[in-house]
């Protein structure tokens, strides 16, 4: 950079352009969903600056150590890089424009979303190259069920908006989050009564008697919530009721302090973020662009398995795990038993809510529903509010 | 010098120190060095997160203070602690001296009842220490705000004593396993680097530096057979430190190569495989087909 041919005024710009260029940089990430703001604007010269601009491979690792954070924005930090800085060798989703550069997909949500379904896709099926599903607009139409996805986002996800339901819903939430039974964990607290002694505040109190300890305090544990983890199947045959319980799951979401919501039809996708969203319309938007490219019947088991490997983590012995499917499976009934085998010893109580189960004349009687009820402590009805709101009294006693 | 060779220089120090670092390791270490703002480390278990603090402590000469989460994880054994037991003899004391009620306060409330936990052990050392904060996803969300609090302050209040402020500022490593999602407001206050498991030449570099006695054949072989082995479907995948214990346990029973003594490598596999379930999965003809893949 310091050249001895350049002059000094020379050097201020160079070092002006590369200052602005840096701060696009930090721009762009942040309209691609990386945790960024202001104050890493600022970093992002002290990370150059250390760094220097002698080496493009430790700008680009400085830069990612800073602007990532979580293992998605790792994935595709390098493109993000590549098609900012190195533009004309690069064919990615970012093109440049000449404001800079602007995503050639309106949402920026979807690209998260997106690596993480070529990631499912490239490692069950190798021979499909991770840009191979990337665009749309390059004729070669890799991407299944596209229609398909479109009335989805019409049928299902439309109705989400509906203020009255919508009202109901919270209502019944709000109750359940009131009344869900509490379970002592390990932190603790002081109270007056209690079974320890806390030893702090008891000493402190002793001192105003010379140091006798005439006033014990106690301690004891705090009570909480579990932690709900939410399955909910959103394929063809449910799409009468997924609409209902992404709202129910949305309720839940800004109520409860600990939710997990995974939806799944041929993959699962983790969807708590989407769902957090304050403003419905993009809750709806995230949605339907993250349900792109499913297609086919559904595999419970297979999403299932996907769950477990990985987010399995999540489950702790205070969760509660809540499945939502009719159980109409095109999988394994054996594969699926397997998945929900490793689900159970990890959580603390299955349940599997099955909107079918509220029809007159049905029993769960497909092979899969078969396969799966040994595991459950709780198979009931849920097709609608009425039944949900049924189902209250058991769901607040698990 | 310029910024490529000291990538270069602490990738060599890290590897003198025993550990095989790719460059761009190297270079989120030398940033985080250089900017002292706290590294998050995330990846599976067993890829050497640890590792790294360790590592880091070692090339730098500095002590390591290392906090390990827990559930219910609270300030009491994070940061400081009185000394009650001590506390208590010594108002004995003092009542027989006939000390006054506020001196008896200052007396027993100083620097000398006080237990150092790690955080403050962090702030207070004459020389930067190296603070591991390890599996920060156990400690819930209470904590994880507190310590953000320390780690934009680097202070400390103790309503008896009154303020600590930090005499070092210590290099933070927080590793974390995903059993709970961390705030943004953490993510965004550290570096991140993801910890992958390694490629093959890097996990052999790793097991040469640390069993050299293993010889280049069989080191070769293990690793080849680890890294096919992680390719399949299984549940707990094998880290780094597994593939270690596995070359150690070939070295102790006298196996020089993988298709030396079936029967006996087969009984050795449980240094690999975690779960009952990958145990049943391996079956005999396919570790044959790995030993055969990996020769």
């Amino acid at each position: 950079m310091s050249e001895a041919a350049l002059t000094s005024l020379e050097e201020r710009q160079l070092a002006h352009f590369l200052q602005t260029r840096l701060v696009e940089f930090v721009r762009l990430a942040r309209s691609n969903n990386f945790q960024v703001g202001v104050a890493e604007e600022l970093d992002a010269q002290n990370v150059a600056l250390k760094c220097g601009l002698g080496s493009s491979m430790r700008l680009r690792w400085g830069l990612r150590a800073l602007l990532c954070s979580d293992q998605d924005d790792w994935e595709r930090f390098d493109e993000l890089y590549d098609a900012f800085w190195h533009p004309a060798n690069v064919q990615s989703r970012y093109s440049t424009g000449a404001a800079g550069l602007t995503r050639k997909r309106p949402d920026a949500r979807s690209t998260a979303e997106e690596s993480r379904q070529e990631d499912i896709r490239s490692s069950d099926a190798d021979s499909q190259s991770a840009d191979a599903s990337d665009e749309t607009d390059d004729g070669g139409g890799t991407r299944e069920g596209a229609s398909f996805a479109a009335s989805l986002a019409k049928t299902d996800f439309q109705a989400l908006t509906d203020p009255d339901e919508m009202r109901a819903v919270e209502a019944l939430v709000d109750r359940l989050a009131r009344q869900m039974r509490k379970r002592a964990i390990r932190r603790q607290r002081p109270s007056k009564t209690g079974k320890k002694i806390h030893l702090r505040k008891t000493f402190r109190n002793s001192l105003r008697f010379g140091g006798a300890p005439m006033v014990l305090n106690y301690r004891e544990r705090i009570k909480r919530q579990p932690r709900l983890v939410l399955i909910v199947d959103v394929s063809r045959s449910m799409s009468m009721y997924s609409f209902f319980f992404l709202r129910f799951a949305r309720a839940l979401v800004s109520v409860f302090r600990d939710v997990a919501v995974f939806a799944y039809h041929t993959q699962l996708l983790p969807i708590t973020e989407a769902l957090r969203q304050t403003d419905l319309i993009r809750v709806r938007n995230s949605l339907a662009m993250m349900s792109q490219g499913w297609s086919g019947g559904t595999r419970i088991g297979d999403s299932l398995a996907t769950f477990n490997d990985k987010y399995g983590q999540i489950l702790n012995s205070r969760s509660i795990t809540v499945i939502v499917s009719d159980g109409l499976d095109t999988g394994e009934p054996d594969y699926l038993a397997a998945q929900l085998a490793r689900i159970k010893p990890r959580c603390r109580k299955l349940v599997w809510l099955n909107p079918l189960l509220g029809r007159n004349g049905y029993e769960p009687i497909s092979q899969g529903m078969q396969a799966a009820l040994p595991y459950l402590d709780m198979f009931a009805p849920a097709h609608n509010l009425n039944s949900l709101q049924a189902l209250e009294p058991d769901l607040t006693r698990l | 010098m310029a910024g490529e060779d000291r990538v270069t220089s602490l990738q060599a120090r890290l590897a003198e120190a025993g550990y095989i670092a790719e460059r761009s390791l190297s270079a989120s270490l030398l940033l985080f060095t250089e900017m002292q703002r706290p590294l998050l480390l995330e990846g599976d278990a067993g890829v050497g997160k640890t590792e790294i603090a360790h590592v880091v402590a070692r090339v730098f000469d500095c002590p390591l203070i290392r906090l390990q989460c827990y559930e219910g994880l609270d300030v009491n054994s994070a940061v400081y602690e009185w000394n009650y037991q001590h506390q208590l003899l010594s108002i004995k004391l003092l009542e027989q001296d006939r000390v006054s009620a506020d001196d008896a306060e200052q007396a027993i409330f100083s620097k000398r009842f006080l237990l150092e936990r790690p955080l403050l052990a962090a702030i207070t050392q004459p020389q930067s220490p190296v603070l591991l904060i390890d599996e920060i996803d156990r400690a819930d969300e209470e904590f994880e705000a507190y310590l953000l609090e320390l780690l934009s302050d680097f202070q400390v209040s103790i309503p008896e004593l009154g303020t600590i402020t930090a005499t070092s500022k210590p290099y933070v490593v927080i590793t974390s396993n995903g059993t709970r999602e961390l705030s943004d407001a953490l993510r965004r206050r550290c570096f991140y680097h993801y910890v992958d498991y390694p490629e093959f030449d890097k996990e052999l570099r790793i097991v040469n530096a640390r069993l050299p006695e293993v010889g280049p054949q069989l080191s070769r072989q293990v690793v080849a057979f680890v890294q096919d082995l992680r390719k399949l479907d299984l549940r707990k995948k094998p880290g780094v430190a597994e593939t270690l214990d596995w070359a150690a346990a070939l070295l102790k029973l006298g196996i020089n190569s993988l298709d030396a003594e079936p029967q006996l490598l087969l009984d050795t596999l449980v240094c690999l495989l975690k779960t009952r379930e990958d145990s049943i999965r391996l079956e005999s003809f396919e570790v044959e087909r790995l030993v055969a893949r990996a020769l």
